[in-house]
């Protein structure tokens, strides 16, 4: 997915650095050159100098193709305009404002804002639940047992379709208490319970077994 | 008429000079207080320290009974997002809002925004100064 970004301060950084790990290609525009130069060295050549509420900055970057466009600067006001001339001026299909005052989310919701959030975590669950190829959602952490809970969905040609679960090479310990499926109520599974495309599977795991899990239940 | 003015800059204390001269009602709104004094001795008007992307201090400032709003501060955003607030949430039946620059300009008042470009204005005048 192609996403540009507004503004690379610390959020736009660290949102940035998430989601070229999650494989996305990232645009981040940026007015101050200092700031450029930190994030051009650090996460190599994704920051563009202009201002990000200029259609003329927009068209630069090809604005026309983005899937997303998220805007994170420090003021309200900004990141509304961005991403007010982003929906009119080149149809990108979803936007997001970061908003400072509460307030300003039915507002912003009013003015054709898509989504509005208030900080770097929230606005990566956000996206999470937005976008829905996103392969792992992070759901809770039991920090002092070293285990995640995180939602998976089986994709359409997963190798894990039809399968039972307890055929399914899941990473040593992992355990699913629970499976959503499409219009049905969510089931408690058996070791038995054949898995089905859509499904979505919510797992018990070590943090370290993100990558196996999406493996077995993703992977072709 | 009952009017509400965002920004008490040059343009701002001047206009809301003229319309106060005229026997409007003005309230002029900055969010520095030291601006103020820009306005014309005798200035009738209300003067209003705060923020006009602020509800709040729109309400406070009468934006709910008032007939025009003007959103003249330095900020094109600040502008824009104002008059948006005046006009969606506020329903002010008459919303003018400068922006300097003209490509955004051009689009909002596409949608439906009244708006003045001092950018464009200006540069216009000046050739035809050169012309004539």
């Amino acid at each position: 997915m192609y996403i540009i970004v507004i503004g690379g301060g610390r959020v736009g950084y660290y949102l940035s650095k998430a989601l070229l790990d999650e494989g996305h290609e990232i645009l981040i525009i940026e007015k101050s050159p200092a700031v450029c130069e930190i994030v051009n060295d650090e996460l190599g050549s994704i920051c563009y100098r202009g201002d990000g509420c200029e259609a003329s900055t927009l068209a630069q970057v090809g604005t026309g193709r983005a899937d997303m466009l998220i805007a994170v600067t420090g003021d309200d006001e900004d990141n509304l305009i961005a991403c007010q001339v982003a929906k009119h001026k080149f149809k990108v299909p979803r936007t997001i404002a970061r908003i400072r005052n509460p307030k300003n989310e039915i507002l912003f919701k009013k003015l054709g804002i898509d989504v509005t959030i208030s900080s770097t975590n929230v606005i990566l669950e956000q996206i999470a639940e937005e976008v829905p190829t996103h392969p792992i959602i992070h759901l809770h952490e039991i920090r002092d047992k070293g285990l995640e809970i995180v939602e998976i969905k089986i994709p359409q040609g997963s190798a894990a379709i039809g399968k039972a679960l307890k055929d399914v090479d899941l990473p040593p310990g992992t355990i699913v208490p629970l499976i959503i499926r499409k219009a049905l109520r969510p089931i408690i599974p058996a070791p038995a319970t054949i898995l089905m495309a859509e499904d979505q599977v919510i797992a018990v795991i070590e943090p370290m077994a993100e990558d196996a899990l999406r493996q077995s239940l993703r992977g072709a | 008429m009952k009017v509400v003015i965002m920004g008490c800059g040059r343009v701002g204390a001047r206009l809301a000079g003229l319309l106060d001269a005229e026997g409007h009602g003005v309230t002029v709104m900055d969010t520095d207080s030291y601006s103020f004094r820009r306005l014309p001795p005798g200035f009738k008007g209300k003067a209003l320290v705060g923020n006009g992307i602020d509800e709040e201090a729109l309400k406070r400032a009468g934006i709910e009974q008032a007939d025009a709003f003007f959103s003249v501060t330095q900020g094109d955003n600040r502008n824009l997002m104002a008059a948006q607030i005046a006009r969606h949430i506020f329903g002010v039946k008459r919303v003018i809002c400068r922006i300097y620059d003209p490509l955004r300009q051009e689009m909002y008042e596409s949608l439906g925004l009244e708006s003045i470009s001092p950018t464009t204005i200006i540069a216009d005048t000046l050739r035809k100064k050169l012309e004539g």
